[in-house]
C-alpha cells in the first residue's frame, strides 16, 4: 500500500466522487506512473516523496470525457489547434476528448488518424480521433473501419453531415459492428433544412429566418433506428450526436426498450438555452442542431434526469471572430463549450434540478467513456489512467470568453455566473491545468 | 465544500436558474446600437410614430429652399445589397431634399463583390464620413450587425424576410389619410379598422413590419394566403392578428387591403399552382366589387399585374398604390431627419426594444 514510486501524486482531503466505483466519500487518492495506484480513507497514505495536493473542500473526480469536440486540425488552425483545443479542455476539467473528422482534409484515413495523435500536435490531454464513416464524408463509399480502428479511431461518423442514404447507413452500421465501433450520426434530414439557420417556429417566423423543423432530427433518428433493427443480429451500435428534440429522445427510448443498442448525448447549450437566445440575430447562439423550444429544452433535462440521455458532450466548435461577425444566415454553426460545460452542468443540473453531483460527474466521465468503450477512462478505479479533475463544486465564478484557452471566443455564455470551478486537472499523472 | 448541502428541492419541470443571469434578449449589447436607428417597426413607441408622422407632414409642406438647409452637407450613405426602385429612389430623394450629400453603394459596383464583409463596408463608410447608413440586405438581421459595427444610426430599408419598417410607416400614413384624416396617432386611432394582408406573407418583410406596427394603433389584422406562404404561427406575430384563408370572407370585413407579390426569388423550391392561386387570392374587379367595394387597395410593389392583382384594381378608383410611393419620400425625410437629429454617440435604448 505504501510503496510509492517517484512519479507519484497524493491527493488528500477531498471528497472523492467516482461514479464507476460507487464512491462518494472523503478519500485520499494516490496516483503513480500515470495510473491510479490506490484509494483509501483520509490520512491512510504517507507522502513518501509523492507530490502532495491538498484537496480540502474540493471534489476529486475522474477527469472529464468529452466525446464530441472539433479541434479543427488538420486544416483550420486559425480556429483551433489540437494544442489550443486540448488546453481549453484541460482548463474545463477534461482529460479525454474525441475529435470529430470534419477537418480539412476530412479525417477518413489511418494516416490522418495517426497524425492527430502524434506527440508533435502538442496535445495537453488524451485525444481519440473519430474517423469519417464515408470517404470524404460524402456519404457514398465506406472508409476502412478496421484500419481506422487499428490507427486509434474510437468511432465513425460524418458529423456535420448526416449519412442520408438508407443503403450506405445500413452498410456503415454493419461494417462498424464488425469492427466493434459505434456509428455516430449527426441526425439532420438535410432535405428539410436547406437555407435554415435556427429552430422552426413562431420566433424564426418573426425574425424572418427559415427554420429547421424538429422532424428533421427525429425523422432521421427514427430512420436510423429502423435500419438498426434490420441489422439487429450484428449488435451494431448507433450513437445519436447532440440530440436536441423531445421527439428524437422518445425514439431513442422506444428503441432501447426494444433491445436495440442506441445511445445519445446532449450538449450543455441544449439543456441551458432555448431559441430565445438568438435574440437580435446573435451568431453565438447559432449552431446545428439549433437551440430549440423551451419544451424541447425541458425534455433534455428530463431525459438527463431519468437516465435516457447517456452523456453530456459539448460539440465544442470554435470559429474565428470574423466568421461569426457576419449576417446570421451566413455565419457558421457552432459554439465553444469545453470551459463552460462543467460549470453549466453543476449550475443547471445539480443546483437547478437537484441531480446528485455524482450523476453530473457520471454524465461527464464514466458514461461517455462507456459509450465509446474508452477503457481506463472516466473512472478512478485502481489501475485506470491517472486522469483526475479537482474542482470546487459550490464555487460561483464568472466565465469570460477573453480568458479562454481556446483560439476562438464564440460562446453565448460570456459573462455568465457558473457554479463548480476547476482547480486542477491531471492527465495520465501529469498536472495539465492548475487554476492560478 | 459539501456537495450535499447546496441541494434544493425542485420539480423537474420547474427551471431554477438562480445562479445564472437570464440570457439577455440580445447578446449584441444594446448600448452599441444607436437609439435613432430604425431596425424594426416593433421598436417604435406610439409617441415615436406620432412624431415621425408629424415631422413627415411638416417636411413635406416646407419650402424646399428652407428644407434644403436642414441637413445641409450632412452625409448619408445608401448601402444596397439588393435591387430596389421605390425604396432606394425615395430614400435618396428624401436625403437630397434635406440638403444632405448622399452616396450610393450597391453590391454589384463595390468592393462587396471582392468579398468585403458588411462590417468592413460599414466601417469604411463611417470613415468616409457617413453619419447615417440606409441598408437594404438580402439577409434578415443584417441591420443589427451594421448598427453594432458602426455605432451609427441605421435605417433598415428591408432585410431579407425580416422587416421593412419605413414601408410600414408610409403605409400607415396612407391609411390614415383615407380612414382617419387629420387624426392624432394614439393607441386607438385605428380602432374599428380591419386591414387584410394577402399573399406571400412568409417571405414578406413588408407584412412583418405592418403586423408589428398597425395593431399598436388599434387596427385588426387579417392575414390571408395559402398555408405554404402563411404558416399558422404567423398569427403569433402580434396581438390582434388572425388568419383567414378565405379571401372573400377576409375582404367582407376589411377597410384596407394590402396585396403582396409572390417572391419567386425566395421560394426556395416551393412550387405553387399559380392558376389555383389566382382563383383563390387574386384581387380582381369582380372580387373587389363583390366583397370590398369601398376598401382602400394597397400594394408595396413591385406588382406582378395579372397574378396577385389585376390592372383594373391596381389602377382603379380604390387604389392607393401611387400614393403609397409618394408618401415614401415624406416618411423617409422624417426618418433621416430623426436619425441625424441627435448626437451620434451610441446610447442605451434597451428599454425601447420590442418584446421578443
Amino acid at each position: 500500500m505504501n510503496s510509492i514510486s517517484v512519479n507519484s501524486i497524493l491527493i488528500r482531503g477531498g471528497q472523492l466522487i467516482d461514479p464507476a466505483s460507487g464512491i462518494d466519500a472523503p478519500r485520499d487518492l494516490l496516483l503513480a506512473d500515470g495510473r491510479v495506484a490506490a484509494v483509501d480513507a483520509p490520512g491512510k497514505f504517507k507522502p513518501n516523496g509523492a507530490e502532495v495536493i491538498d484537496a480540502k473542500g474540493l471534489v476529486v473526480a475522474p477527469g472529464l470525457v468529452d466525446i464530441h469536440v472539433h479541434l479543427r486540425e488538420p486544416g483550420q488552425g486559425y480556429k483551433e489547434t489540437i494544442a489550443t483545443g486540448t488546453a481549453a479542455a484541460a482548463a474545463g476539467g477534461f482529460t479525454t476528448v474525441c475529435a470529430m473528422p470534419n477537418t480539412v482534409p476530412v479525417n477518413d484515413s489511418p494516416e490522418t488518424t495517426r497524425w492527430m495523435q502524434s506527440p508533435e500536435r502538442g496535445a495537453a490531454i488524451r485525444v481519440f480521433p473519430i474517423a469519417a464513416a464515408t470517404r470524404g464524408s460524402m456519404g457514398e463509399a465506406l472508409t476502412e473501419y478496421g484500419s481506422l480502428k487499428a490507427a486509434g479511431a474510437v468511432a465513425v461518423t460524418d458529423d456535420g453531415k448526416p449519412i442520408l442514404g438508407d443503403g450506405i447507413m445500413r452498410a456503415a452500421l454493419t461494417a462498424a459492428a464488425r469492427a466493434n465501433l459505434p456509428v455516430i450520426q449527426h441526425a439532420e434530414d438535410t432535405r428539410l433544412t436547406g437555407g435554415c439557420s435556427m429552430n422552426a417556429g413562431a420566433l424564426a417566423f418573426r425574425l424572418g429566418l427559415r427554420g429547421m423543423p424538429t422532424e428533421a432530427e427525429s425523422g432521421l433518428v427514427e430512420r436510423d433506428i429502423r435500419l438498426l433493427a434490420e441489422v439487429k443480429d450484428t449488435r451494431a451500435h448507433l450513437h445519436v450526436a447532440h440530440l436536441s428534440t423531445k421527439a428524437a429522445l422518445d425514439a431513442v427510448r422506444r428503441a432501447r426498450r426494444n433491445g436495440l443498442r442506441v445511445t445519445c448525448e446532449v450538449a450543455p447549450h441544449h439543456f441551458v438555452l432555448n431559441e430565445e437566445a438568438v435574440g437580435n440575430y446573435n451568431t453565438n447562439a447559432k449552431m446545428n442542431p439549433p437551440l430549440r423550444s423551451e419544451q424541447d429544452r425541458k425534455a433534455m433535462i428530463e431525459g438527463i434526469i431519468d437516465g435516457s440521455v447517456d452523456c453530456i458532450a459539448t460539440d465544442h466548435a470554435p470559429h474565428a471572430t470574423h466568421e461569426k461577425e457576419q449576417e446570421f444566415e451566413r455565419a457558421p454553426n457552432g459554439i465553444t463549450g469545453l470551459e463552460s460545460a462543467l460549470g453549466l452542468a453543476v449550475a443547471f443540473l445539480h443546483l437547478g434540478h437537484n441531480l446528485p453531483l455524482s450523476r453530473v460527474i457520471a454524465l461527464l466521465s464514466s458514461q461517455p467513456a462507456n459509450v465509446l468503450g474508452l477503457k481506463g477512462r472516466g473512472t478512478l478505479a485502481v489501475g485506470s489512467m491517472a486522469d483526475v479533475v479537482i474542482f470546487d463544486s459550490g464555487k460561483e465564478w464568472t466565465f469570460k470568453a477573453s480568458d479562454s484557452k481556446s483560439k476562438s471566443k464564440n460562446t453565448p455564455f460570456d459573462g455568465w455566473t457558473l457554479r463548480g470551478q476547476v482547480a486542477m486537472t491531471i492527465s495520465e499523472g501529469r498536472v495539465v491545468y492548475r487554476r492560478t | 465544500m459539501s456537495p450535499k448541502t447546496q441541494r434544493r428541492k425542485s420539480p423537474i419541470s420547474e427551471i431554477k436558474t438562480a445562479a445564472i443571469p437570464r440570457v439577455s434578449r440580445s447578446l449584441i449589447s444594446p448600448s452599441l446600437l444607436h437609439p435613432l436607428s430604425l431596425l424594426s417597426a416593433g421598436d417604435l413607441s406610439v409617441e415615436d410614430v406620432q412624431s415621425i408622422l408629424s415631422l413627415a407632414d411638416l417636411l413635406e409642406k416646407e419650402d424646399p429652399l428652407r428644407r434644403d438647409r436642414r441637413l445641409f452637407k450632412r452625409r448619408v450613405s445608401l448601402l444596397f445589397y439588393e435591387s430596389s426602385t421605390r425604396t432606394r429612389t425615395s430614400f435618396e430623394l428624401a436625403a437630397k431634399a434635406l440638403g444632405a450629400d448622399t452616396s450610393l453603394v450597391s453590391a454589384q459596383s463595390s468592393s462587396i463583390e471582392k468579398g468585403e464583409s458588411l462590417k468592413d463596408t460599414g466601417i469604411t463608410l463611417k470613415a468616409l464620413g457617413a453619419e447615417c447608413i440606409i441598408l437594404r440586405s438580402p439577409y434578415s438581421g443584417a441591420p443589427y450587425l451594421l448598427a453594432e459595427a458602426t455605432g451609427l444610426p441605421i435605417l433598415n430599408a428591408g432585410d431579407g424576410m425580416h422587416e421593412h419598417p419605413s414601408q410600414a410607416l408610409l403605409d400607415l400614413r396612407t391609411i390614415l389619410a383615407h380612414v382617419k384624416a387629420g387624426a392624432r396617432v394614439s393607441e386607438t386611432t385605428l380602432q374599428g379598422v380591419t386591414v387584410t394582408i394577402c399573399g406571400d406573407i412568409f417571405h414578406s418583410r413588408v407584412a412583418r413590419s405592418n403586423v408589428l406596427l398597425l395593431p399598436r394603433l388599434g387596427a385588426r389584422i387579417i392575414l390571408c394566403g395559402p398555408a405554404p406562404l402563411l404558416p399558422d404561427f404567423a398569427a403569433l406575430l402580434a396581438p390582434g392578428v388572425v388568419i383567414e384563408r378565405d379571401f372573400d370572407r377576409a375582404l367582407d370585413q376589411s377597410q384596407v387591403v394590402m396585396m403582396l407579390r409572390i417572391q419567386a426569388e425566395r421560394l426556395a423550391g416551393l412550387s405553387l399552382d399559380l392558376d389555383e392561386y389566382k382563383a383563390r387570392y387574386q384581387a380582381n374587379a369582380d372580387r373587389i366589387n363583390a366583397h370590398a367595394p369601398k376598401a382602400l387597395i394597397m400594394h408595396p410593389g413591385p406588382m406582378i399585374r395579372g397574378l396577385e392583382i389585376t390592372s383594373e384594381v391596381a389602377d382603379g378608383a380604390q387604389s392607393a398604390i401611387a400614393e403609397q410611393v409618394r408618401n415614401g419620400v415624406a416618411i423617409r425625410m422624417a426618418l433621416i431627419m430623426r436619425a441625424l437629429s441627435g448626437d451620434t454617440k451610441p446610447r442605451a435604448k434597451a428599454e425601447k426594444r420590442g418584446a421578443r
